[in-house]
């Protein structure tokens, strides 16, 4: 095993590193791949392959990323939210979502990035975020299937990354996943009551469910054989199950879940597969995936610009606490540049960044 | 609730990542407050989403727009002080409200720091931040004289209140390098117009909003 992840690790070290530096590289290599086989956790002042490091840096950015472009379909029902119970809920919600990004940038400035940066690769498109949240919210029973379907699509992606290789990025997803399961049974929850509601409820809690059933589904990424980074992700035990593997256990645990909603799934080919012992479904539309994906979704324009929106507008008060802070700190200025995000030191992780595969649409709290 | 609801429409939009988790902390708990009042008064859900515009009693300082981070930043310091002030004498009597008061001073405390420590950086901070402090400071300062406004039911010396709540704001202001407003603060009808249900005219439409779909789906539950 540690052989296989010292090939494919070899592969993607960049070339051009000085011969003197190899004898001690091969060692450092050794003990990662050793510390990785035993299910040790790797930690910041850790060596690590760069390919490693890379990989990390891009699918913890894009995790965070998700969380906070994901604020922005719910955050679109809180002003309307239909009871003051359901308003606090999502109001919590969506705080949480915040807390969520801050942990995740947080795990990823321990690889060497800085928030900023990573902010930056996403305004300009860089970097991505989760498909899923280039759909719109049209009604109220949204903020529920989301709740249910997204956030339990995200749960199971995310509960074996707590078993995660990266000590930083598997802690925060304990954090994450405990509330995460919070908010799903939440919007179950809310579902259930339109369910058995009047019959207007009712027909608006199965629409929503409707038009969120397929693009939960393609958020567990592309299929196993389409997927290029899967193979690398699990010899380096970032991910721990493959996409088609999540997708199939997600299937099974939403199906008798719809069942005791009342509502239906939109698949005529969703059966029980005594032989398998999992339930069958029908062809995802991979087109549409890819589609959403290359920013032709039906909000992809509608979510990133109001990302840029509010971070250029909220520009004056960085600005200003910056400007407070250099003035009442004894350090001195000179740690300005951080907040209006000039620093920017484009290193390694810059190449990375554009090298996007097709689980960004998979990664998401 | 009104205050919360408009601090809702931050969601999304705010300056920094912490300032979406600070506001939506705000909206929550003054939500909370809220729903613990009108529970004392009925049913929370019906008087929130049922009662027309001249109806409502609240403030018109809370029910002005969020404009930029600036005019909410100096809404919330006027609002958390004056509550800070309130829900600190109203814990101390013995009155019907003393148990809310009591947890709701600790939350207000905590929404006071929020808003001094950014009304501080954006007036002693860059001289665009210090311009729009100021001008946010101004513009909302009109509705000020309306929280001091004798509330029936309420055993308050609205004197002294008030006494305490422009030391302290003005305390504020001068350490952020902002000058102290000057011009009436009577509202936009007269002070206390609020408290009789006279509002902005931003006001309906933003019920408008709070209510449509609770509206639409008459005797529903959620």
């Amino acid at each position: 095993m540690a052989t296989a992840a010292a090939h494919e690790t070899a592969r993607s070290q960049p070339s051009g590193a000085p011969e003197s530096a190899d004898d001690s590289t091969a060692e450092f290599q050794r003990a990662f791949d050793a510390a990785v086989a035993a299910d040790e956790r790797i930690e910041p002042r850790d060596w690590m392959p760069d390919g490693y490091r890379a990989t990390l840096i891009r699918q913890i950015a894009q995790h965070a990323h998700s969380e906070i472009i994901g604020m922005q379909p719910e955050a679109n029902w809180i002003t309307r939210a239909p009871s003051l119970r359901r308003k606090a809920i999502l109001m919590a919600k969506v705080q949480d979502e915040a807390g969520h990004g801050l942990y995740l940038y947080s795990a990823a400035e321990t690889l060497g990035t800085s928030r900023d940066e990573l902010l930056d690769k996403l305004h300009s498109g860089r970097q991505k975020y989760s498909s899923i949240f280039n759909y719109p919210t049209l009604t109220w029973a949204d903020v529920g299937a989301i709740g249910w379907l997204v956030d339990g699509a995200a749960i199971t992606n995310q509960v074996p990354l707590c078993r995660c290789s990266y000590g930083p990025y598997a802690r925060a997803m304990v954090r994450i996943c405990k509330e995460e399961s919070f908010h799903q049974r939440q919007g179950y929850e809310l579902l259930l009551a339109l369910s058995k509601g009047t019959p207007e409820q009712h027909e608006m809690a199965q629409d929503a469910v409707n038009r969120w059933w397929w693009p939960s589904l393609m958020m567990f990424g592309p299929p196993d054989d389409e997927s290029q980074h899967s193979a690398q992700s699990m010899a380096w035990k970032i991910k721990r199950h493959s996409n088609d593997e999540l997708r199939q256990r997600f299937v099974d645990i939403c199906v008798p879940q719809a069942e005791s909603l009342g509502l239906t799934l939109p698949d005529p080919d969703l059966k029980w597969n005594e032989e398998r012992g999992h339930y069958d479904f029908g062809p995802i539309d991979w087109s549409e995936f890819w589609e959403v994906l290359k920013g032709n979704g039906p909000c992809n324009e509608q979510r990133l610009s109001r990302r840029r929106r509010a971070h250029e507008e909220g520009a004056w008060v960085r600005e200003a606490a910056a400007a407070y802070a250099a003035k009442h700190t004894t350090g001195g200025p000179g740690r300005q540049s951080d907040v209006d995000g000039t620093t920017g030191a484009h290193h390694a992780a810059n190449a990375n960044g554009e090298n996007v595969n097709g689980e960004t649409g998979a990664k998401r709290a | 609730m009104v205050l919360s609801h408009r601090l809702g429409e931050w969601a999304g939009n705010a300056p920094v990542l912490e300032e979406e988790v600070a506001l939506a902390n705000i909206a929550l708990d003054l939500l909370g407050q809220a729903r613990m009042l009108l529970s004392m008064v009925g049913d929370e859900d019906e008087l929130a989403f049922l009662r027309e515009e001249r109806a409502f009693r609240n403030l018109q300082l809370v029910e002005q727009p969020n404009g930029d981070f600036a005019h909410t930043i100096a809404r919330q310091l006027y609002f958390s002080v004056y509550q800070h002030l309130l829900h600190t004498q109203l814990a101390d009597g013995d009155g019907p409200f003393a148990a809310l008061a009591a947890k709701a001073v600790k939350e207000t405390a905590y929404h006071r720091d929020h808003a001094e420590q950014w009304t501080l950086r954006l007036g002693d901070g860059t001289e665009v931040s210090h311009d729009r402090m100021q001008q946010a400071a101004n513009a909302l300062w009109r509705y000020t004289g309306e929280m001091f406004q004798p509330v029936e039911g309420l055993d308050i010396d609205w004197t002294a209140l008030q006494t305490a709540w422009l030391e302290q704001i003005e305390d504020v202001l001068r350490r952020a390098t902002l000058s102290v407003p000057e011009g009436p603060r009577t509202g936009a009808w007269s002070a206390g117009a609020g408290r009789q249900g006279l509002h902005t005219e931003p006001f309906g439409r933003m019920l408008a909003e709070m209510q449509h779909l609770h509206r639409s789906h008459p005797g529903a539950s959620w």
